[in-house]
């Protein structure tokens, strides 16, 4: 019985992570119904530069808001740079152009900053948590924690502020967003500051269990990507629930069968989900987007 | 209140508005009747800033529009129910009408919102209902509401009878004939010449993308050419 919790608590660390990068997804994905694949990257500068300005002799608290803020900022930039100018240009391209920015994101903070692997102390010390014959990091209630307030931030934003609902209007209907006052460009960059904020943070709160690098974007957005896919894109609740989902998954698969087939596991199970509904498990109905 | 002069647009290459001229007063109904691809939504579009202008100039309460982005125009008065019922169909009927009003957030929203649902009085039965299964008549008629909701001095409303049932049709004519209690202007678009001549005070006739006739509806309702033209008679 405590092998079965080690694993449940084990899984559910590992899936608030994929569901704080699920998270990040689902502003850009409701405002413009683009992927955003350098979400990974975001969450990757978070750990970065938060560890740099700490190397430098900031506070830790510090340094992780001056990663956030400027991450944001990348995020704007990236918005104005890349995916502004391309406006009018299929989803397609404009996915195909956030590829393109995570590959110079992850070639300049290996310029910028180094190749190394990084981390900065747990925010709340190592020393393991006893819960029924189980251990847990301080750091991973951090994150699970994290996890569950972006999902309530997320949630009232868009279901409780005009400027969330102005979100969805904007995804909805570009051009009777512009016609009800909406200015569809700040929407839009708004969207990408708010992604790559939450984007950064998931990085601050992981760095001390995962460690950081130039690399580790990549690889994050995929299983986010997937998390996303499972919950339902563009649902708070279903990155949620998709992100814990696959981690508990994975963990699972590694702790009964093999760590071999975790990933394979969790690869099958998506399928079958995406097969019964492939709007994911709690996916807006695509009849009702025209 | 709206003065139109020599006003030119086009998609890529084709130009289809060759130099429009209209100009509606403050407190008027002033309607545009035309045959389908006449340039009538197109004329719309320029006027709320969501289609580019190759020449001419759009002046609003003594302002010159043509530079002004598209949602400040909604801030200076001039709010648009757009063709093909273009609303939110992810959202509830409710938080249509709600952004509607996007640019207030004082009490007179929810006044707002009540003096919609007395004058479409489906929609406060369908408030919580997503508004992509509305039909076309109740899409229609928030797509009104939704536009009134941005306290506009100047309405633009395009072809909001197309694909009504007749008691519809009747029924959004009469709203229309109501905006001159209410103090707004109201610039109306129609195929259906006929229901628009009679609600307007005057109206201009377009023609590929040219103004060809114009004048008090009344006259025009009455001109043989336009009844053999566009009222079937
Ligand atoms: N997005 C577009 N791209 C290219 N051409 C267009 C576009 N929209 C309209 N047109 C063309 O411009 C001309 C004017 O179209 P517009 O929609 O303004 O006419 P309309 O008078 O509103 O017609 P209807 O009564 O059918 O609504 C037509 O010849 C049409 O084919
Ligand atoms: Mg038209």
């Amino acid at each position: 019985m405590p092998e079965l919790l080690q694993f449940l608590l084990s899984g559910i660390t590992v899936g608030a992570v994929y569901a704080l990068v699920a998270l990040g997804f689902t502003i850009i994905y409701n405002a413009s119904d683009v992927v955003n694949f350098a979400q990974g990257e975001f969450v990757m500068l978070g750990g970065m530069i938060t560890f740099f300005a700490h190397a430098a002799g900031l506070p830790l608290p510090l340094a992780a808001l001056i990663a956030i803020i400027v991450t944001a900022g990348i995020g704007v930039a990236l918005n104005k740079l890349a995916i502004e100018p391309a406006r009018g240009a299929p989803v397609v391209s404009l996915i195909i152009i956030t590829i393109g920015a995570s590959i110079f994101i992850r070639g300049a903070t290996q310029l910028v900053f180094d190749k190394q692997l990084h981390r900065f102390p747990a925010f709340s010390g190592d020393q393991p948590i006893l819960i029924g014959g189980a251990t847990i990091l301080p750091q991973s209630l951090w994150v699970i924690a994290g996890a569950l307030a972006v999902f309530v931030c997320l949630w009232l934003f868009f279901t409780r502020t005009l400027i969330g609902r102005a979100v969805l209007a904007t995804a909805n209907n570009r051009i009777a967003a512009q016609l009800v006052g909406i200015n569809t460009n700040y929407v839009m960059t708004l969207s990408f500051a708010m992604s790559a904020a939450i984007g950064a943070l998931a990085g601050v709160l992981v760095t001390p269990m995962t460690l950081t690098g130039y690399d580790v974007g990549l690889a994050l957005a995929l299983k986010g990507f997937a998390a996303a896919m499972l919950g339902g894109m563009g649902n708070p609740k279903g990155a949620l629930v998709g992100g814990l989902l696959l981690g508990v998954l994975e963990a699972m698969t590694a702790g009964y069968i093999s760590s071999q087939y975790k990933d394979a596991a969790a690869f099958v199970v998506i399928l079958a989900v995406l097969f019964a509904m492939p709007q994911g498990l709690f996916g807006r109905k695509s009849t009702d987007r025209v | 209140m709206l003065t139109v002069e020599g006003l030119r647009s086009r998609y890529g290459r084709i130009e289809v508005l060759h130099g429009i001229d209209l100009d509606v007063a403050s407190g008027e109904i002033v309607t545009v009747v035309g045959a389908n691809g006449a340039g009538k939504t197109t004329l719309l579009k320029c006027l709320s800033g969501i289609q580019p202008v190759s020449a001419g100039s759009i002046l609003f309460r003594g302002e010159a529009l043509t530079t002004v982005s598209a949602h400040r125009r909604v801030q200076r008065g001039l709010a648009q129910s757009p063709e093909g019922r273009q609303i939110f169909t992810n959202l509830t009927v409710e938080e249509n009408l709600r952004l509607g009003a996007y640019l207030f957030a004082d009490e007179k929203v929810d006044r707002d919102m009540q003096d919609a649902f007395v004058m479409f009085p489906i929609l406060k039965e369908k408030r919580n209902l997503a508004a992509g299964g509305l039909s076309g008549g109740q899409q229609q008629m928030l797509a009104i509401a939704r536009a009134l909701m941005a306290r506009p001095s100047c309405l633009l409303l395009d072809e909001p009878s197309m694909g009504l049932a007749p008691i519809l049709v009747a029924q959004i004519f009469d709203v229309v004939k109501s905006m001159k209690a209410l103090g707004v202007t109201v610039l109306l678009v129609e195929q259906n010449a006929f229901g628009a001549l009679s609600v307007a005070d005057r109206g201009y006739v377009m023609e590929t993308g040219r103004i060809t006739m114009s004048g008090p509806a009344a006259e025009l309702i009455a001109d043989e050419r336009i009844r053999a033209a566009y009222l079937g008679i």
